[in-house]
């Protein structure tokens, strides 16, 4: 159930762990464990965090997320779950019903399904069910997307729907040090949490600061961060796009900006880093400086998060927009096999197609 | 050799349907004595406070199927048939014992104190919950079938993790109970649940009514084996007990409790009942059930071996049935009073929980709402 089949699991090295907590100011950390960095402190500044999975304790997880913290925190606070994603799920519920602050891993993307209910119908609901009563602080991590070359079920792109469940708050980061600041902000806060991490992106490293001064000072959970800003006589003159990224494809957004800006086109790049809530002021900002938009995410385009983004744009920006806001993402069919899934994933080429057509 | 089943054990029984009730020096077979053992000081007093709660059960249970014929409430599910199941099992608890009830669950709920009012609040229409579990120990009313099994799990497995399991302080030491029922035994999560509760030795006792249906669905159509046998395979004790005999119910969750409290891990106890009523108000029983088996159960109440057992000792007469009848005719009409004055949530309650922390689109949708309302509609439009 958890083969990745081209790519070993962990490929940076670095310590488990206690990697970065004893360490002052900024270091490099691979995305993945910028992970492991925020899991850990958050564990050593709460007692009530506990971690639950399948395979996390022993093995540090499949892609090593987890790797040490069973040492350090013991077995009743990073749980080797049997394999039983409903009940990881409705577990992690009754231990939050009980003051606990469980962080549920989802092995891979496919593998949410049999969690799906539990998560739709127990944890986005019960809140609202015990009407202030009770808080589920639970955090669902969830490794998605594809580009590493996997089989069936190790690819996807499910965030629509927990985006679409009223409950629940959905965020992506795309950087390392998105990632650790959002983890350790998903644990301080009230309500549940999906964290769509960009699984092909992992292994890129980047500075992450730690310090608990950098934690207080970081943007809000739910904000939206331009990833390349446009300068305003540049967007005047008509030649600027903004593109709407998040998670993986916030990568490919910036290495289309290189191309573009080769051509002498520019693209703002905004990236979400939260799908639910949306920081749709953000995007509203940027639409408005070019007054053209393409969206781009590996999910497929229909109904997926750019049908939102594009709707909302429309009813807010139509008079500041010189051309329909553009969707590029996945094909409305089944995630392919991996030989062929570079055709599916949408890469810089695509965009810049896109961002042809806004400009045409 | 042949492969076989294993031989159907009886039900625990402590009171026969005829009200004789097996003390424990009557009984050879030492399980069964020491379950009459753990209920041997359960005396006519206790018995006639047993036969209250149900009696007051059943007519609450009553005045719903009323309430929903006269339009007032959306939908009843009623527990008629299994008040010593729910009645014994709440006295088979102590206190600080957490129960996560199914939604037809309203003896339990009646033990446990919560207000058969709030109860009514889900089945009317004006909330999806009704109550504050923690007041009562008593979890929230779940309607997705078994979706609760794994959260009274994780719930035990947080006792666990407070120092709450097996320490020897009677007072402080608890158990989680997870009700379910014959169909909910289908259910992935519940057989999860199990599994997960035998693995981490977690202190629950499953308690299973078997009350013969799901809806149109006969327990044979859930399991081919008695779902106390499935016990064994999760690695746990499994027992059978008469659901309508609240003494042995009682006794049976006693021991389960007890168990579970002292570090010994979960145990699965089936109680045998049978749902009196269709599945709900909304249901035609007549379709799928013989008005023959209906009436086999009728002997079996578990009101009248209570009754019989009481005037037989010579400790309850007509008096004390009178008055335990008059009392809950008064909690008829309290209910049905509560019911018609309950008002409607307002409006813009929908967006009061939705999240704990500020959710911007709620905000403003909430501000819409509230705006739409404060306009007269032709100014709105």
């Amino acid at each position: 159930m958890s083969a990745t089949t081209t790519r070993p699991a962990a490929a940076d090295s670095g310590r488990p762990g206690s990697s970065t907590s004893a360490v002052a100011g900024p270091t490099t950390l691979s995305l993945a464990k910028a992970i492991t960095a925020a899991l850990h402190d958050a564990m050593a500044a709460d007692e009530k965090v506990l971690l639950m999975g399948e395979d996390i304790g022993r093995l540090g997880g499949v892609f090593r997320i987890t790797d040490g913290l069973q040492a350090t925190f013991g077995e009743d606070r990073v749980v080797d779950t049997p394999l039983a994603e409903a009940s990881i799920l409705g577990t992690a519920i009754g231990l939050a019903l009980r003051g606990y602050r469980p962080v549920c891993e989802i092995q891979f993307d496919g593998f949410v399904y049999p969690a799906f209910s539990q998560i739709v119908s127990q944890l986005a609901k019960m809140p609202a069910r015990m009407a202030g009563t009770a808080q589920l602080p639970v955090v669902v991590r969830i490794p998605y997307g594809g580009g590493i070359g996997a089989v069936e079920h190790h690819s996807e792109s499910p965030e629509a729907y927990f985006a679409h469940t009223a409950g629940l708050r959905v965020i992506s980061p795309a950087t390392p040090q998105d990632a650790y600041w959002m983890l350790r902000q998903a644990l301080t806060q009230p309500d549940p949490v999906i964290v769509m991490e960009p699984k092909r992106r992992y292994w890129e490293k980047g500075s992450v600061d730690t310090s608990a001064e950098a934690l207080r000072t970081a943007p809000g959970l739910h904000s939206a961060r331009v990833a390349r800003p446009v300068n305003g006589a540049r967007a005047s003159e008509g030649g600027a796009v903004t593109v709407v990224a998040y998670g993986p494809t916030v990568r490919v957004a910036l290495d289309a900006a290189l191309a573009a800006a080769e051509e002498g086109v520019e693209l703002e790049v905004i990236d979400l880093r939260s799908l639910s809530p949306l920081d749709i002021g953000a995007v509203e900002a940027s639409a408005r400086r070019t007054g053209r938009v393409v969206v781009v995410h590996e999910a497929p385009v229909f109904l997926g998060t750019g049908a939102e983004i594009a709707a909302r744009v429309t009813e807010s920006c139509f008079h500041s927009l010189e051309a329909p806001v553009l969707r590029v993402g996945g094909f409305a069919v089944p995630y392919p096999a991996a030989r062929i899934e570079e055709h599916y994933l949408p890469d810089a080429e695509r965009l810049l197609d896109a961002v042809d057509r806004v400009l045409a | 050799m042949p492969l076989v089943a294993p031989a159907p054990q009886a039900p625990v029984q402590l009171l026969d349907p005829t009200g004789v009730r097996r003390r424990a020096d009557q009984i050879d077979e030492p399980e069964l004595a020491g379950y009459a053992q753990l209920v041997a000081s359960v005396d006519a007093e206790q018995l006639r406070a047993r036969y209250r709660d149900m009696a007051m059960v059943r007519r609450f249970d009553v005045e719903a199927t009323a309430l929903q014929r006269q339009g007032e409430l959306a939908l009843w599910a009623s527990c008629t048939g299994q008040e010593a199941a729910q009645v014994g099992a709440g006295h088979g608890l102590a206190p600080q014992d957490h129960v996560f009830p199914t939604y037809r669950e309203h003896g339990l709920a009646w033990v446990r104190g919560v207000d058969p009012v709030q109860v009514l609040q889900l089945y009317r229409g004006a909330s999806h919950g009704g109550w504050d579990p923690a007041d009562h120990a008593f979890h929230l009313y779940t309607l997705v079938i078994g979706a609760q099994l794994p959260h009274a799990t994780g719930y035990a497995m947080g006792l666990q993790r407070d120092g709450l399991v097996g320490t020897g302080d009677r007072s402080r030491d608890s158990a989680v109970m997870a009700c379910f029922g014959d169909g909910a035994s289908s259910q992935g999560e519940v057989n999860e649940a199990l599994s997960w509760a035998g693995v981490f030795s977690a202190p629950v006792v499953f308690f299973c009514q078997n009350n013969g249906w799901a809806i149109s669905a006969p327990a044979s159509r859930q399991s081919a084996a008695p779902l106390h046998l499935r016990a064994a395979g999760f690695g746990m004790p499994g027992v059978q007990v008469d659901g309508n005999d609240v003494l042995a119910v009682e006794a049976v969750i006693r021991a389960a409790s007890d168990r579970a409290r002292s570090g010994g891990g979960p145990t699965l106890v089936e109680a045998v009942t049978y749902r009196v009523n269709a599945h709900t108000t909304s249901d035609d029983a007549g379709r799928y059930r013989s008005r023959e088996e209906e009436e086999s159960w009728r002997p079996r109440d578990p009101l009248t071996r209570v009754e019989a057992h009481l005037r037989a000792i010579d400790c309850a007469d007509e008096a004390f049935f009178d008055a335990v009848r008059e009392e809950s005719d008064e909690l008829g009409a309290r209910v049905r009073r509560g019911v018609r004055e309950m008002p409607d949530p307002e409006p813009t309650s929908m967006f009061d929980h939705a999240y704990a922390a500020e959710h911007p689109l709620v905000a403003s949708e909430r501000a819409w709402l509230q705006t739409w309302l404060a306009t007269e509609p032709e100014e709105a439009r």
